[in-house]
């Protein structure tokens, strides 16, 4: 890589009494790269995940988000952190009570001085941007998973970050609507040049739109690289990870 | 039809003993069997056989029935055997027995009293420490709040201001009524002893005014407000809305909690004097069918109440509104995980609620009796 990372995190540790859950996670994200963070359930992807975004401070070891600590810093320089982050939960995790333009809109409207019309313009352009142009007066339960998915992106994008955190967001998804928002994922990274950071175990995504990934497994990184590179490795986990993913029952 | 199970014990030598089963080892018959199984090898002998030669079908039931033996065998450093199993059977106890124990279910199981004592010690020193950081979190926004009305979220303040008053004006209404009338007419016996009954209206009327006028219309609001704050944060915070809030930089404290204190702050002496006007109208209407008029008892009002029990009443609603709307807040924010969660704060809010009223009641009624208010 010829630029310098974007998130760099180092020698990250995390544990639960004497629980251990995350141990020696050291690795580099570029811009413009579209990392996807894999493993089976309960490997510490979505610890991991919480740990990068600030929303829990490690034991030991730092998040770094364009050379500024986001696991030791103070609230005002958080707050400049956060303004370069957007996150898409699981869950979605949008306002149940705002239609989908209202739950676009809410970042604008809280953190910058934009006049109504302008943030109103700007958000329809991001629910454009994932195909919803035509539901922001949709309330989230009045659309599908994937559209909720969709609408929660836009609502990540609303101020123009320079990283996505994307947790699990094929779940509940059926694979036609699934692929859709990979496509989605890879056209925002191609025009916007976002960083997507993309927590997942979803095969056919990591196969399909990974540019590198690291592989977990019970809170260590075993494996990193490119999708196709840990498919053919030698290390059985890594390959019994890519094997049972395409349906091989050992 | 099932067919029926049956297990006979046989001592072939005095240290064996040899349990043979019979017919369908499924979870129906293993409820029935399983006491008196697992008694009959109460001695444990030092080699038990488990003969299911003559068993057909052996289910999830039937295999932990055998592990149990099996346990209880190892536990006294004896022996127990296994015979004639079929092997589907067998393959399936082999299965569950090969899967690691989980470390953390095992801990659950053998937490010790001082482990569940350390336990409960950083769990209480926790929420301690969750509470003085929402309360210094709590100050510092409401201070701000102050500063800076256009930070607060209007249109949030409104419909909490809503939902809490008028919606609750019926409730508020009718317990009021009820408690003047019902007040009155329980003191009428003990007055009319004495000739006094129009002493009652300054009983009733001093009482609604400093103390059950504020006291119970936020006992009301304790059950209907700081539940629902609880109900809604604790959702949010369960479906990641308030982790979401987080990254996107903004506090949920001002976001969430700030709209719903100051509504309730000013929703609630207004409910209260709904309160006592009901209370009051509740007291007239038991005076009037004793003979009173209205004239006497306006008079006897007027002559029993000065402004400054009722300013004295309406600092304390103010307050009470703040403690049950922070209550209710915190226990939403403070919502866990899982299903239960919710409900378990919004109980939680209620409760807390209702001990907080009382306390800082007791505090106010110390703090009156000095300044002889």
């Amino acid at each position: 890589m010829n630029s310098l990372p974007i998130i760099k995190v180092q020698n990250l540790k995390v544990q639960y009494g004497s629980r251990v859950i995350l141990e020696n996670i050291q690795f580099e994200i570029y811009p413009g790269e579209i990392f996807m963070v894999i493993g089976g359930s309960g490997c510490g992807k979505t610890t991991l995940l919480t740990h990068m975004i600030g929303l829990l401070e490690p034991a030991f070891g730092d998040v770094l988000i364009d050379d500024q600590s986001i696991s030791h810093s103070t609230q005002p320089q958080r707050l400049v952190i956060l303004r370069k982050i957007g996150v898409l939960y699981q869950s979605s995790a949008l306002f149940g009570s705002m239609n989908l333009l209202k739950n676009v809109s809410l970042p604008l409207e809280e953190l910058t001085e934009l006049p109504p019309d302008a943030i109103t313009e700007i958000a329809h352009n991001k629910l454009k941007m994932v195909g919803l142009g035509d539901f922001g007066h949709y309330m989230p339960a009045e659309v599908s998973g994937g559209m909720q998915k969709r609408a929660a992106i836009a609502r990540a994008m609303a101020l123009d970050p320079k990283i996505l955190f994307l947790d699990e967001p094929s779940s509940g998804l059926d694979p036609i609507t699934s692929s859709e928002l990979d496509k989605l994922v890879v056209n925002l990274a191609n025009i916007l040049g976002i960083t997507f950071v993309i927590v997942s175990h979803d095969l056919s995504s990591i196969c399909k739109i990974a540019q590198r990934v690291i592989l977990l497994y019970q809170g260590k990184i075993i494996a990193e690289g490119k999708p196709q590179q840990l498919s053919g490795s030698s290390n059985p986990l890594v390959r019994s990870f890519f094997a049972s993913n395409i349906g091989t029952v050992k | 039809m099932t067919k029926h199970t049956n297990f006979r014990i046989e001592q072939p030598v005095a240290s064996t003993l040899k349990i043979i089963f019979s017919g369908r080892l499924d979870i129906d018959s293993v409820a029935e069997l399983w006491s008196s199984c697992v008694n009959s090898i109460q001695s444990s002998p030092k080699l038990l056989i488990l003969d299911f030669k003559d068993v057909d079908y052996c289910d999830g039931a039937g295999i932990a029935l055998i592990q149990v033996l099996q346990k209880r065998q190892i536990t006294h450093n004896n022996i127990c055997k296994i015979n004639n199993l079929k092997p589907s059977f067998a393959s399936l106890l082999e299965y569950i027995e090969r899967q690691p124990d989980s470390a953390e279910q095992k801990s659950l199981y053998s937490e010790t009293i001082p482990e569940h004592i350390g336990r409960v010690t950083v769990g209480f020193l926790k929420s301690f420490y969750e509470n003085i950081v929402f309360l210094g979190a709590l100050s510092y926004h409401l201070f701000l709040a102050v500063l800076k009305p256009k930070r607060v979220r209007w249109r949030d303040f409104l419909r909490v201001a809503e939902e809490t008053g008028p919606q609750a004006l019926p409730i508020i209404a009718l317990i009021g009524f009820l408690m003047g009338l019902i007040s009155t007419f329980q003191a009428a016996p003990s007055f009319k002893q004495f000739g006094a009954q129009i002493f009652m209206v300054n009983l009733v009327g001093l009482g609604l005014v400093r103390e059950i006028g504020p006291l119970l219309t936020t006992v009301l609001l304790a059950g209907r407000t700081a539940s629902a704050f609880a109900a809604e944060i604790g959702t949010m915070k369960i479906n990641q809305e308030i982790d979401a809030l987080k990254t996107m930089g903004l506090d949920p404290i001002r976001f969430l909690v700030v709209p719903r204190i100051l509504a309730t702050m000013i929703i609630t002496p207004m409910l209260e004097a709904f309160f006592i006007i009901f209370g009051l109208l509740g007291s007239f209407v038991v005076m009037l069918t004793l003979g009173y008029t209205a004239d006497a008892f306006v008079h006897q009002l007027h002559r029993a109440i000065v402004p400054m029990d009722y300013i004295g009443g309406l600092i304390k609603v103010f307050v009470f509104g703040l403690v049950i709307a922070s209550v209710g807040c915190l226990n939403g924010i403070k919502t866990r995980f899982g299903a239960q969660a919710v409900g378990h704060s919004t109980t939680q809010a209620v409760v807390n609620s209702l001990i907080m009223l009382v306390f800082v009641d007791g505090v106010f009624a110390l703090i009156y009796y000095v300044l002889g208010v």
